[in-house]
């Protein structure tokens, strides 16, 4: 550390030198870089980590009882570039384009949309993929290992740009959707 | 450096009887680059020897001739050692562009002999895909009931030419068998082919040679050469589909497989595990190692990786399955039995 303040210093001193830019843009640049660093893949995900509890997706707004503050499930991988990737690599291996076509939808509905039918939360699509939907969709919980759904709904979410841009590669491999000329209920 | 001796010793054995080594060849392509290598490497022998031996007799003679004349900024040599100079170091430079000329008509020859070109007929064809990080082999027929899928281990006849047709599912890998052949890249939808030829029965290793990710170290294969009745018998065996199991572990070791997420990724032919994304276990207990050549195929190293698979190949694609306790012994003794 001490390393770097002191190049930072020097650096700062002459600045001019190197550049036309006022002094400080430079050393400011470098503690910029200094900030950086890499992203972690976890390998070994966690189960408590990834199993959801309580029938924490919520898919209607009506409560018995009145409304109950629901416990918020939030995806492990949310944001993260390589669990995305890996979303992307399993909607291929267990054939999720089969019927969704890569989000554009065919013999299942598209997956590139606004209005979800059970809920577009990380903790609904984590329900709709582990426990099926009526008319077609197949209950995955007992095949597909937790890990897996919450990267395959991180990718999904990608699709409808809900992951941080950095996230996620600049342009897709397949079909994509500019969300800003999307219609509520156009493509569903 | 006693201590050093006896691994070393060991290290020059295997390189010079190795079951992965190109300098002990077991097929006319790995023995036609053999003598190629031993012509570059006894050329530059002569040449480093040559060139040493000048500069110490330049260094160590006594200092007469060119050195004697006065090295300063006006300095001009004399006719006689400028006509000296000229001789020689012309005639050099022609000895030395011959002899680069020379090698490479000798290595484009021996490239245009190991070539597909010069394939013999009566061949048997493989195909040969890589995958993040291991082999799917198949060996192609015009009959499609005599199509064989396994991974990670070719069986080949001896003294029969096999063609390799490889290519990748994912990234490039490179397809490597010292013993047998150099080194071809596997291209994602490209098909590049090569034959390879095992001249005595053997195991030779095989690694990916080109950087593919995380376990590019932990990607290798077998290629077990088998004279010709004995890769008879062992394709009639590949052919059949698995063994249904008899006793009731076994049985219930099935039902494992077949009710958890091995069967997303997985082929067992003969039930209804029909996954295309990991290698096919038809046949899986007939194979020598597991995890594309990272352990031996014992129960034991296959209860540790499927387990937990990221503990022996950090970042590999096999899935954390939790099983049922209980469910993991009969699911061992079920896929050690399909042989």
């Amino acid at each position: 550390m001490r390393f770097f303040a002191g190049a930072l210093w020097l650096l700062g001193r002459h600045a001019e030198r190197f550049s036309n830019c006022p002094r400080m843009c430079l050393p400011l640049a470098l503690i910029g870089l200094t900030a950086c660093s890499r992203e972690r893949t976890e390998l070994r995900p966690v189960p408590a980590r990834t199993a959801i509890y309580n029938n924490a997706a919520v898919e209607s707004d009506i409560h018995p009882g009145g409304v109950q503050p629901h416990t918020q499930v939030n995806n492990p991988y949310e944001g993260n570039a390589q669990a995305i990737a890996d979303g992307g690599r399993l909607f291929d291996w267990y054939n999720c384009s089969g019927c969704h076509a890569h989000g554009g939808g065919g013999i299942g509905p598209p997956l590139i949309k606004k209005e979800w039918i059970y809920g577009g939360e990380s903790a609904n699509l984590f329900d709709t993929i582990e426990k099926g939907r009526p008319n077609g969709m197949p209950s995955w919980g007992s095949r597909i290992p937790e890990d897996q759904v919450w990267k395959l709904v991180a990718y999904v979410r990608s699709l409808n740009q809900e992951e941080p841009k950095t996230a996620v590669p600049p342009r897709s491999d397949t079909i994509e959707q500019n969300t800003a000329t999307l219609q509520n209920g156009a493509t569903q | 450096m006693r201590r050093c001796t006896l691994p070393f010793l060991f290290f020059l054995a295997n390189i010079a009887f190795g079951q992965q080594s190109a300098l002990d060849p077991a097929g006319p392509q790995a023995g036609r680059i053999r003598s190629l290598e031993s012509l570059l490497f006894g050329i530059s022998v002569v040449i480093f020897v040559g060139v040493i031996g000048t500069l110490a007799v330049a260094l160590f003679r006594r200092r007469r001739g060119i050195q004697q004349e006065p090295l300063e900024s006006t300095h001009r040599p004399s006719a006689q050692t400028e006509r000296k100079l000229l001789v020689v170091v012309s005639s050099l430079s022609a000895v030395s562009l011959l002899i680069l000329f020379a090698l490479i008509v000798v290595s484009v020859v021996t490239g245009r002999e190991i070539s597909i070109k010069s394939l013999p007929r009566d061949s048997l064809v493989v195909e040969v895909t890589g995958n993040q990080w291991w082999w799917s082999v198949r060996y192609l027929d015009d009959n499609t009931q005599r199509i064989i899928v396994t991974a990670n281990e070719i069986h080949i006849p001896t003294g029969r030419p096999v063609v390799i047709k490889g290519t990748s599912h994912d990234v490039i890998h490179s397809f490597w068998v010292p013993n047998l052949h150099g080194k071809r890249d596997l291209i994602p939808s490209r098909v590049n082919t090569e034959w390879i030829q095992a001249d005595r029965p053997g195991r030779f290793r095989g690694q990916c040679a080109e950087f593919c990710g995380l376990q590019h170290a932990h990607m290798a294969f077998w290629v077990i050469a088998e004279p010709p009745a004995q890769f008879e018998a062992w394709r009639r065996q590949q052919l059949q589909p698995a063994a249904e199991p008899s006793d009731p572990v076994r049985l219930r070791g099935q039902q494992v497989f077949l009710n958890n997420a091995c069967v997303l990724c997985h082929t067992i032919q003969g039930t209804t595990a029909a996954g295309q994304n990991g290698p096919d276990l038809t046949h899986f207990g007939s194979r020598q190692t597991i995890a594309a050549g990272t352990l031996p195929n014992t129960i034991g190293n296959l209860g540790g990786w499927i387990t937990d698979p990221q503990t022996v190949k950090p970042g590999n694609h096999m899935p954390q399955v939790p099983l049922a306790p209980g469910d993991e012994q009969p699911l061992l003794a079920y896929l050690e039995g399909l042989k």
